[in-house]
């Protein structure tokens, strides 16, 4: 493996978690809902993931389990927000918070446990192409699926039916909810989807990334999938391209620094969100790009008779 | 909506007003603030197996408590106030962070005696407790010196105080007494603790030809990459071999729970006095856990290393070094004193990083 292989495997491992939580948010957020509970739903994403391959001592039921954990998490978001029409942004704050401590309680007996690994899977013949095969065909399933799922996302909200009603939904959901459309249970998939991402991303922190459980090991990447999906401007290619431009920048700055290369630390551990803000500032700027891409209705509450 | 709203805002409130607990007479309480998780794997489960040991040694006349992952700045002056007005006898604030804070609460409550760890300001009600975990870091160091064939450690690293900076020095000596030629990478990640961030670092370091690998910060992350690599590594608070079966060649193992119950039992004696204690080694609070995955003939070198730093034989700093840039620090013979140690602020010889400001 050459140095440079090295440095960009080590770049997709930083990367897949990020792409895969902002791609799920991507469909919540497509579908008017503001899920702000991203963190909390990787971090239960990692602990149910941790648990359930401890337990049966397979991996691949670690990585389901992750995905169930999120999945079901996320029900207590859209039960709080459509049913009961509670504030998104304070519920999804909420759901962060109830992820991280419920998470420590729920793994505490596992620390210090070593974990299962998910072993990565070799595609025959293509792992043999030179160069692209031993880094891109010689990964871990989490990563086919992570590309897999930005294909297939992109794919449905633009080129299908029933994408096109979920955008409906999220530009306007009184004007859905009049042309028929069932506002809340789309939503209820959007938000079950969403979670159901942010889990695997916590799988696969907790499986592959590193294969321990320890509390608060999510680190603020769901809070970088949420910054993704603004970056992005709500466009599933573009959340390829930023998940792995945030990975790139957190990999490369601390090569920059064992190479003695004299930039501060602080300051490339900045750039992410610095490139965040530009883009946001940037996106301001052309009102009319932004607004056919801003889901119209995003953070509002539905109720269908007002 | 709004009536259930009020309903549960009331409810908390009641649940909060009625949940502090009333102190139990005669009792000595003696309260802990930890950064991070009290099942960590590292720094905070060190200082709450020191918790423990309170609590076994002196069984019912002591009742414990502690607050779990308190981020250092204005936060933990919020959590180490609390732990003050809660009826806490004896506070001991376990983050290089708290320091500042922990001036503020003591100043607040004259009546309560505080300690504070790794730091250096004291007041008459607030002492300061340290160990020379740099002594560890030196055996580290020669146990590298003779294990790497690269001659090249790597070194994840948390934030430039002086306690870090002083790691990767006496690191670098102890490297340096069996290879002269031995040389530092360092990565600076900004945090105590994310087992992710740990982990990149490491596997960047190993990439760019460190062959053995040394970790300040608290998660197994690092020892873990190190397992996966096939990498020598050392483990940092507490004993990660379990993390590291094949390469873990020893560990920095903190052992407060002697410190704790000695100030515990000043305390209810009424001889504790504000103090800056900073032992070692040769007292117990620190210490290394076995030397495994290496020779017969570098573990009893580290053995002796550990034998000489107990008996005074041998001190890290200890001249001639110079300092990174060449210039002359300590001259043959001077040992370096404690001041200069806990305000140390550049690198010596040898390491290949530029400090960051």
């Amino acid at each position: 493996m050459t140095f440079f292989e090295a440095v960009l495997l080590t770049i997709i491992t930083a990367s897949t978690p990020l792409v895969i939580a902002a791609i799920g948010e991507l469909v919540t957020e497509r579908s008017g809902v503001l899920n702000l509970g991203v963190e909390g739903m990787v971090i239960i994403g990692s602990v149910s993931a941790f648990v359930a391959a401890q337990m049966s001592g397979s991996a691949y039921v670690g990585l389901l389990a992750g995905v169930g954990g999120g999945a079901i998490f996320s029900l207590l978001f859209s039960f709080l927000t459509l049913t009961l029409v509670a504030n998104q942004v304070a519920t999804g704050l909420a759901l962060t918070i109830i992820g991280l401590g419920a998470s420590g309680m729920i793994g505490e007996a596992y620390v210090g446990v070593p974990g299962v690994r998910l072993l990565p899977l070799e595609i025959p013949v293509l792992s043999d192409i030179p160069y692209i095969g031993n880094i891109l065909f010689k990964q871990d399933i989490i990563f086919y699926l992570s590309i897999v799922l930005v294909v297939a996302v992109n794919w449905y909200l633009f080129h299908t039916r029933s994408g096109l009603k979920m955008r409906a939904i999220g530009d306007s959901h009184s004007s859905a909810h009049a042309l028929g459309i069932n506002v809340i249970r789309t939503r209820y998939l959007a938000i079950m989807f969403g979670g159901a991402c942010a889990g695997l991303a916590g799988a696969q922190l907790s499986l592959i990334y590193t294969p321990q459980w320890t509390e608060n090991m999510s680190g603020g990447r769901g809070w970088i999938a949420l910054a993704l999906v603004v970056f992005a401007s709500w466009r599933p290619w573009r959340i390829l391209a930023g998940g792995y431009l945030f990975g790139a920048v957190t990999i490369l700055q601390l090569h920059a620094q064992a190479f003695g290369i004299g930039i501060p630390a602080q300051f490339l551990s900045m750039l992410p969100y610095a490139a965040t803000v530009v883009v946001l500032i940037i996106i301001s700027h052309n009102r009319r790009a932004t607004l056919v891409n801003t889901p119209a209705s995003l953070g509002k509450t539905f109720v269908p008779d007002r | 909506m709004k009536k259930l709203t009020i309903a549960l805002a009331a409810t908390a409130a009641l649940i909060l007003g009625f949940g502090t607990v009333a102190e139990a007479a005669g009792k000595t309480k003696v309260c802990f603030v930890y950064p991070g998780s009290r099942t960590d794997g590292g720094w905070s489960q060190a200082h709450d197996m020191g918790r423990m040991a309170v609590e076994k040694e002196f069984g019912s006349k002591v009742e414990t408590a502690y607050l779990e992952n308190i981020a250092e700045g204005p936060d933990s002056e919020r959590a180490i106030e609390r732990m003050a007005r809660s009826g806490c006898n004896l506070v001991f604030t376990a983050s290089f962070g708290y320091m500042d804070p922990t001036i503020a609460v003591a100043k607040k409550f004259p009546n309560v005696k505080f300690e504070h760890a790794t730091g250096f300001k004291t007041a008459t009600n607030m002492a300061t407790y340290n160990s020379r975990f740099y002594e560890g870091r030196y055996i580290a160091g020669v146990i590298a010196g003779k294990v790497s064939k690269n001659g090249v450690a790597g070194y994840v690293a948390t934030f430039p105080i002086p306690e870090v900076v002083m790691g990767i020095n006496s690191f670098e000596q102890g490297a340096k007494s069996v290879n002269p030629n031995f040389k530092m990478k360092v990565i600076w990640i900004n945090t105590w603790f994310d087992p992710g961030k740990e982990a990149d670092a490491a596997k960047a370091l190993i990439d760019q030809g460190a062959d053995v690998l040394t970790q300040q910060t608290d998660s197994t992350a690092p020892m873990q990459v190190a397992e996966q690599r096939g990498i020598p590594a050392f483990g940092m608070s507490s004993d990660m071999i379990k993390a590291g079966p094949h390469v873990q060649l020893t560990s920095l193992e903190d052992t407060w729970g002697p410190y704790y119950i000695s100030r515990v039992k000043a305390l209810m004696d009424g001889t504790w006095k504000s103090q800056q204690n900073w032992d070692g080694l040769k007292d117990g609070i620190l210490t290394m856990a076995p030397y495994t995955n290496m020779p017969d003939d570098v573990k009893k070198l580290a053995m002796d290393t550990e034998a000489g730093i107990k008996a005074g034989s041998i001190a890290p700093f200890t001249g001639p070094i110079n300092k990174q840039d060449g210039t002359p620090w300590l001259k043959a013979g001077e040992k370096a004193d404690d001041k200069t140690l806990l305000g140390m602020n550049f690198y010596v010889e040898g390491v290949d990083d530029k400090l960051p400001e």
